[in-house]
C-alpha cells in the first residue's frame, strides 16, 4: 500500500449538511411565495425578481474579481436577491431593485467581511435603504389587480379587510409578502430540514399577538388579530429574515429574547407609528442588538450551572 | 421515564454493521512485538529488561516509575531485540522494547501474587490491578488503579461500566459484553467490593438490546448492579455526559468523577480488572475492531498488545481498494495514522480505514452563526466563538467563553456546514491553556 495517507486532527467524518446547501434550501423554500407573487402581480414581479437576484449575484461576482476571491458559489447573494426581489412593490421600477441588490451586497455584506460578517440582513437594510431614499416608489401599492392600499393600511384606517384573501394572498403589497399559506408551505419545508426552528418565529409571532391583544385597542378581536397576523411583512420576516443565521443571536436563549423583542418591536411600530408595517424595522432594529443579547444570554458551561454537583 | 441522555450530541452514521456480527477471532502475532514505554498517561515506564534477554509471556518487562505510571508485560515468550525509538500511532518516536517472537508463547508459573478472591482485602486487589499495569483502555489510557483507590471509597456512591461504545464503528466492547458478558458482571463485582456503599450501574445505548437482555439477566439478584439502557447519541460514553446520563451529577473540566462520588470504568478495562484478579494474568492482550469501507473483512480480534496493526489488517484480508486515511480508535476521537507499521498498545481500540477522506474534501468556509456547534455541543460552549478566539490567539475570550470546559468530542467539527475545523482549534488553544497551568 502506498505510504500517502491523508492525516489530519479528528474528527474524520463531516455531516453532509453545508453552507450551499442550505442556502439552496432556502431559495426553494422561498419559490412558493416568490412564485405566488408572480401569479398574483404578473410578469412585472417576475421581471424585478429576476433583475434584483441578477444585481445582488452580479455585485456578488464583480466584488469577488476585485478581492479576488470567489464566494459567489455559496448561493447566498441569489437568497438575499430573493429576499429583497420579495420585499419590493410591484411597481417599483427595474433599476430600484438593481440599485438594492448592489447596496445590500456591496455596503450591507462585503464590505462589513462577507459572509458571515454583516451585522445586518442585507435584504432587509437594502429595503430600508429604499424605503428611505425613495419612499413614494417603495410605498406605492396600485396595479392592475389591486388598487390602493395594503390590508394593514386599510385596517390601520380602520376599513375592514378579507381575512380569508389576507391568508391566501391576493391582497396588495409587496411581491412575496402577500400569501401566508405559500410562506408557511415554505417554511414547514426549512422546519423539517432541520435548517430553521421554530423559537424565533415562535416567539416572535406569540410576543407580537400578546402586544397586539393588550396595546391594539381591540380587544380579542379574532377578525383584527388575524388580518394583523396574515398582513404585512410578518409570516415572510418572522420565518425567512428573522431566522436568517448571521444576524440572529447564536444562543439559544438569546434566539428567544430575539423574538420577543421583535414581536413588541413589530407591534409598537405598527399600531403607535405612523405607517401601518413595522417588520423591516424591527428585525433591523433586531439585528443591531443581537451582539448585546448574545452577549447576555452565554449560555452556562456543562458542570458549571446551580445543578452543579458539589461534594459534600 | 425518560431516555437517559444528555444535552446536545450528535447522530452520524455508526458504521457498526460492518463488524458488529463477527464474534472475536484470536490472532497470533507473526513479526516482532514492539513495546512504546509510554503507552498510558504519566511517566513511562522503565525497562526492566535489556537486550537479548529472553523473556516469557506474563513477565513485565517495564516497571511503574512514579505514581502516575504503569507497569508493561511481555505479551509472547522469546528475545529482547532491541530497546530503541519506535514509531508510534501519533507520528512520534517513542522509546520501545522489542521483542523477537519465538512462537513458543511459554508462560510465566506466576505473573500476579493473586489469591482465591474471598481471602483479597480491598488494598491487595488495588494493589493486583496496580501490578497488572491495567490503565483506562477505552483510550486515554489512565492508571486504573489510582482511579480504584480514591482517599475516601466511602464517598463513592456509584461505580459505573462504560458499556455506551458511543464512537461510530467501534464493536469491540459489543462483541465483548456479548461474548463475555459474566467477566464484565464479575469485574464490575470486584470493583463493588472496594466500595462499601457504591451502587453499580452497567451503562448501555439501547441500540445494543441483545447486550442489555444479556446484562440484565446477569445481574438478577445482584442488588447492587442495575443496567441502565442509555439513549444512543454520541458522546454518550465521554464520563462527564455518562454520569449525567446515569445519575444527574455534572462535573466540570477541573473535577474528577471522584469527586461527584463516581468511579467510571470502560468495559475492556474491567474485564482486565477481573481477569488480572481472578486469574492472575496481567494486561497483555485486548479486543481491537479492525473496520471501515476500504477493509476486506472487517471484524474483531483478540490481539497481544504489541502486534504491529499492519498484521491486523493482513489478518483482516487486507484492503479492498486503497485508503485515503486510516485512523487509529472511532471516527470522532481517533488519531489518524502516518502510516501502519506502529504497534497496538493498551489504549488501541479499532483501526479504521476510510476509502474517502471526508476532512480533506471539505474546504473550510466563512461561518454563517448557524448555531448547530451550539446546538450540539454536550459541554454546554459557543464552539463557534472559542475558535475565533483560538484563531485570533484572544486567551481573555477563550477562557471567559468556557474554552477549557470543552471535551474535545467533535460534534462541532461534525456538525459545522462550513466546515471550519473547530474542535481543532479549540484543542490546540486548550492544550496552550493547560501547559501553561502546569507552569
Amino acid at each position: 500500500m502506498s505510504e500517502r495517507l491523508k492525516v489530519s486532527s479528528n474528527p474524520h467524518i463531516r455531516s453532509k449538511v453545508t453552507t450551499h446547501g442550505i442556502m439552496a434550501a432556502v431559495v426553494l423554500a422561498l419559490l412558493p411565495a416568490a412564485g405566488f407573487g408572480i401569479y398574483n402581480f404578473g410578469v412585472k414581479a417576475a421581471i424585478l425578481l429576476g433583475v434584483s437576484v441578477a444585481s445582488t449575484v452580479g455585485a456578488e461576482f464583480l466584488y469577488g474579481l476585485l478581492v479576488k476571491k470567489t464566494t459567489v458559489t455559496d448561493l447566498s447573494a441569489v437568497v438575499t436577491g430573493m429576499l429583497l426581489g420579495m420585499n419590493l412593490p410591484v411597481n417599483a421600477p427595474w433599476w430600484v431593485a438593481a440599485l438594492g441588490g448592489i447596496f445590500a451586497i456591496i455596503v450591507v455584506k462585503m464590505l462589513f467581511g462577507g459572509l458571515g460578517q454583516n451585522f445586518m440582513n442585507p435584504a432587509l437594510a437594502a429595503r430600508c435603504f429604499l424605503l428611505i431614499s425613495f419612499p413614494a416608489i417603495m410605498t406605492d401599492f396600485n396595479c392592475d389587480a389591486y388598487s390602493g392600499a395594503t390590508p394593514l393600511a386599510m385596517l390601520k384606517a380602520g376599513e375592514t379587510v378579507n381575512v380569508t384573501d389576507m391568508i391566501i394572498g391576493n391582497v396588495a403589497g409587496t411581491i412575496g409578502e402577500t400569501s401566508m399559506i405559500a410562506i408557511i408551505i415554505g417554511a414547514c419545508f426549512l422546519i423539517l430540514l432541520g435548517i430553521i426552528d421554530l423559537r424565533i418565529p415562535g416567539s416572535y409571532i406569540v410576543s407580537f399577538v400578546v402586544f397586539v391583544l393588550l396595546f391594539g385597542g381591540h380587544g380579542f378581536d379574532l377578525q383584527y388579530l388575524s388580518a394583523q397576523l396574515a398582513g404585512g411583512g410578518l409570516m415572510l420576516g418572522a420565518f425567512f429574515m428573522a431566522t436568517d443565521y448571521v444576524t440572529r443571536p447564536i444562543t439559544i436563549k438569546g434566539q428567544y429574547v430575539f423574538g420577543i423583542f421583535l414581536g413588541i418591536m413589530t407591534g409598537v411600530f405598527r399600531i403607535f407609528g405612523p405607517s401601518a408595517e413595522g417588520v423591516s424595522y424591527a428585525i433591523i432594529l433586531g439585528n443591531l442588538v443581537t451582539p448585546l443579547i448574545e452577549k447576555m444570554t452565554m449560555p452556562t458551561a456543562f458542570g458549571k450551572g446551580g445543578k452543579c454537583y458539589v461534594k459534600k | 421515564m425518560a431516555k437517559l441522555t444528555f444535552l446536545g450530541g450528535i447522530h452520524p452514521y455508526d458504521g457498526k454493521d460492518l463488524s458488529k456480527d463477527k464474534p472475536i477471532r484470536t490472532i497470533f502475532p507473526k513479526g516482532d512485538l514492539v513495546y512504546p514505554l509510554s503507552q498510558h498517561i504519566g511517566a513511562p515506564a522503565t525497562a526492566v529488561v535489556a537486550k537479548g534477554d529472553r523473556v516469557l509471556v506474563g513477565q513485565k518487562i517495564a516497571e511503574a516509575s512514579g505514581f502516575v505510571s504503569a507497569p508493561i508485560y511481555a505479551s509472547v515468550s522469546g528475545t529482547v531485540k532491541a530497546i530503541e525509538p519506535r514509531r508510534v500511532v501519533t507520528g512520534d518516536n517513542v522509546m520501545s522494547i522489542v521483542i523477537e517472537d519465538d512462537g513458543q508463547y511459554e508462560e510465566m508459573k506466576e505473573m500476579l501474587p493473586v489469591k482465591p478472591l474471598e481471602q483479597m482485602t480491598s488494598e491487595d486487589i488495588v494493589n493486583v490491578v496496580k501490578e497488572a499495569g491495567i490503565v483506562g483502555m477505552g483510550g486515554a489510557g489512565f492508571p486504573t488503579f489510582i482511579k480504584l483507590s480514591p482517599k475516601e471509597p466511602e464517598k463513592i456512591d456509584y461505580v459505573i461500566a462504560n458499556c455506551a461504545e458511543c464512537e461510530p464503528y467501534l464493536t469491540s466492547d459489543y462483541r465483548r459484553m456479548l461474548e463475555e458478558p459474566e467477566k464484565v458482571v464479575g469485574g464490575l463485582k470486584i470493583i463493588l467490593s472496594l466500595f462499601k456503599n457504591a451502587h453499580g450501574i452497567l451503562a448501555v445505548e439501547d441500540n445494543k438490546p441483545d447486550c442489555i437482555k444479556k446484562l440484565k439477566e446477569l445481574v438478577v439478584g445482584e442488588p447492587r448492579i442495575t443496567v441502565k439502557a442509555l439513549k444512543t447519541k454520541y458522546p454518550q460514553g465521554a464520563e462527564r455526559t455518562l454520569i449525567y446520563a446515569t445519575t444527574g451529577r455534572q462535573i466540570n473540566s477541573a473535577m474528577l468523577p471522584v469527586d461527584a462520588g463516581c468511579v467510571v470504568n470502560n468495559v475492556d478495562t474491567i474485564v482486565a480488572v477481573y481477569r488480572a484478579v481472578t486469574e492472575g494474568r496481567p494486561l497483555i492482550e485486548r479486543i481491537v475492531t479492525v473496520t471501515g469501507d476500504a477493509i476486506k473483512e472487517p471484524q474483531n480480534f483478540r490481539v497481544r498488545i504489541g502486534t504491529s496493526y499492519s498484521e491486523l489488517i493482513e489478518e483482516a484480508g487486507g484492503f479492498k481498494e486503497e485508503p485515503e486515511k486510516i485512523v487509529c480508535g472511532g471516527p470522532m476521537m481517533g488519531f489518524a495514522m502516518f502510516g501502519t507499521d506502529v504497534p497496538t498498545t493498551k489504549t488501541s481500540t479499532a483501526l479504521l480505514a476510510l476509502i474517502y477522506d471526508e476532512v480533506a474534501a471539505s474546504e473550510p468556509g466563512p461561518c454563517i452563526n448557524c448555531g448547530r456547534c451550539v446546538e450540539v455541543c454536550p459541554g454546554r460552549v459557543v464552539p463557534s466563538k472559542l475558535a475565533t478566539c483560538a484563531e485570533h490567539f484572544d486567551e481573555e475570550g477563550f477562557l471567559k467563553g468556557n474554552g477549557m470546559e470543552c471535551c474535545e468530542c467533535g460534534c462541532c467539527s461534525f456538525i459545522c456546514p462550513a466546515k471550519r475545523p473547530l474542535t481543532q482549534q479549540i484543542k490546540s488553544m486548550r492544550k496552550i491553556q493547560l501547559a501553561k497551568k502546569k507552569k
